[in-house]
């Protein structure tokens, strides 16, 4: 197949995608709204003035990037676990396998799709900070990029778990029991210098740490860790899950017989 | 002329141990309209799913028009539209932007998708139903629908599996017009059906597969000429209280008004006409026992099964 009309196929599936969130965006984009607003009125008005400040920022400062990056974990992961595994459960990924788009085309429109809706999502949810938290920008680009990363990563990791998942309870597991661990332990509430030092290493082996502290370093200019670091493990990671994606497309792990 | 499909012992053997391929050949034409028969169970559809990319296959080849499906799959892959058996599409999706998106994978751009998709809705008779979500189509619509997205990149092999199963009568009547105006302007077309009628009627070659195997890979004609006889049913105006004596003819009484007459391969219809005139009996209408491929089928299935 030509580069362009490899181009039209990963455009092709990037609208669908696009599409099928925006639709059920009651769904999609108006639910992390409310559940943010919830956090901040908690734990940024309610609790937040106890505990003082946080690294020398308010303590709803310090938690509105982390809470925002959670949203953009959250929101791409789920949009390419429930469009993978309902294209596989209505069978019409089908459309997909028997056309000449190659295997790499599919896995990036489906995460561009993931992409798009971190993206939107943490936009939203943003502007939803802004009416709790002050907000400055210390650096546009590291934000941007950042979200860009993080939403690609867990992007893939949906893929994957659409790809093993049999059934619809399969694709909550992975987010209930591993990723929201990892999250409210990466460092959104808190910054690990508070931590004993076991756990500030324990803490260290959480990949999504390293994207916190970077997107928070975008706002306010601090970082527990080094923010070339950080890029490198998330950039890792983004290589390890490609790969394995693609493996198992090829594959056709769980698609075909 | 290189054949549209040709596949060479092809095995398929399921995960959980089922073989349900033991080494087919199989050849279609360029142009042909060929059927591909069996019993429920007999390894069509899985034959169509390695064709179309949607089974790995144990062993074997496949290529289309000349492209092996394994080394060369864009190829071969731009070359076959599939109509599956099973509903395969997303119901939440309106009919046309499934049509178009379709189209997307195969490269084509969304503006020339979008008058192709027209085309073919307007030919399938669902141009009305275009923003309707799949979901709200009746059965036979979907499947239409599906002809229609297995038509959007113009595909030089149509392959249907079992394209009228759910089909009303009139529809079914449209679309095998529809079927042979494809085949006309060039398109191969290959076709799995429960209803004989529908391979006789259609299709030029006939393969059987039985239990993973082809039986029988030849001409609808000559199929149909190795049936030894055909039995006919006569409904009668008045009750025959003998059965009369038809030369050379094997005849049954079924009821008072209602026979069964044997006319042997080759004997011609004529001469029972002559006969039963002799015997002055007044025959109101007369039909085929069964479909001739319908009986054939039926023997050659009956005879593997009890040698
Ligand atoms: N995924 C699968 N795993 C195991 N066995 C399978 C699988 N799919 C099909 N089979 C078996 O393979 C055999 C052939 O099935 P197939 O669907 O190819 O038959 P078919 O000729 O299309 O029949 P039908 O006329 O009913 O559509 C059947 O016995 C079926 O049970
Ligand atoms: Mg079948």
């Amino acid at each position: 197949m030509s580069a362009s009309k490899q181009w039209i196929a990963f455009k092709t599936i990037f609208i669908k995608e696009f599409l099928r969130f925006i639709r059920i965006w009651k769904q999609t984009i108006l639910p992390p709204m409310v559940t943010t607003s919830l956090y901040f009125i908690i734990f940024g008005n309610l609790i937040g003035g106890r505990i003082g400040e946080m690294e020398g920022y308010r303590y709803v400062d310090f938690i509105a990037p982390g809470l925002i990056l959670m949203t953009v974990i959250t929101q791409s992961y789920a949009n390419t676990v429930a469009s993978f595994f309902g294209a596989k459960f209505q069978r019409h990924i089908e459309e997909l396998m028997v056309s000449p788009t190659p295997d790499y085309i599919i896995i990036f429109g489906y995460t561009s799709g993931g992409i798009a809706r971190g993206i939107i999502v943490g936009f939203a949810v943003t502007i939803v900070s802004m009416f709790f938290a002050d907000l400055g920008i210390h650096n546009f680009a590291i934000l941007m990029s950042i979200v860009v990363l993080t939403a690609t990563l867990f992007s893939l990791a949906g893929i994957i778990n659409g790809v093993y998942a049999k059934t619809f309870d399969d694709i909550s597991i992975i987010p209930t029991f591993i990723l929201a661990p990892l999250t409210y332990l990466g460092g959104i509430f808190y910054s690990i210098s508070l931590l004993p030092e076991f756990w500030q290493d324990m803490s260290l082996a959480n990949p999504i740490l390293y994207m916190i502290n970077a997107f928070r370093y975008g706002f306010i200019g601090i970082t527990d860790i080094d923010l070339w670091f950080s890029y490198g493990i998330i950039l890792i990671f983004i290589a390890l899950l490609y790969a394995y994606t693609m493996y198992l497309v090829k594959a056709g792990h769980g698609i075909r017989s | 002329m290189t054949c549209a499909l040709e596949i060479t012992n092809l095995h398929k053997i399921y995960r959980n141990g089922f073989v349900a391929l033991r080494g087919i050949d199989l050849h279609v034409e360029q142009g042909d309209f060929f059927a591909l028969l069996g019993p429920n169970g007999a390894g069509k559809s899985t034959a169509i799913g390695i064709i179309t990319s949607l089974i790995n296959k144990t062993d074997g080849r496949v290529s289309i028009y000349g492209h092996d499906i394994d080394t060369h799959f864009a190829e071969a892959k731009s070359c076959i539209g599939v109509l599956p058996q099973e509903f395969n599409f997303n119901i939440w999706e309106p009919i046309e932007e499934i049509l178009v998106n379709q189209a997307g994978y195969y490269g084509i751009e969304r503006s020339d998708a979008y008058s192709r998709a027209e085309h073919w809705l307007r030919q399938l008779g669902l141009w009305d139903k275009r923003h309707e979500i799949a979901r709200n189509l009746s059965g036979g619509m979907k499947r239409r629908m599906m002809i229609a997205r297995a038509l959007m990149h113009d595909p030089r092999l149509l392959i249907l599996d079992e394209p009228t199963a759910g089909v009303d009568i009139e529809n079914r009547r449209t679309m095998w017009d529809f079927l042979t105006r494809l085949n006309q302007q060039g398109m191969t077309i290959i076709l799995t059906t429960h209803y004989l009628e529908e391979a006789e009627n259609l299709c030029r070659n006939i393969a059987i597969i039985d239990e993973g195997r082809v039986i029988e890979h030849t001409s609808t004609r000559a199929l149909i000429n190795r049936l030894g006889n055909e039995t006919f049913v006569l409904d009668l105006e008045s009750r025959v209280a003998e059965l009369p004596h038809l030369d050379c003819h094997a005849v049954r009484a079924i009821d008072g008004f209602t026979l069964e007459v044997d006319i042997d391969q080759g004997a011609g219809i004529s001469s029972l006409f002559d006969a039963l005139n002799h015997t002055g009996i007044k025959v109101l209408s007369m039909r085929n026992k069964t479909n001739r491929l319908e009986q054939l089928f039926m023997q050659m299935v009956d005879d593997r099964r009890h040698p």
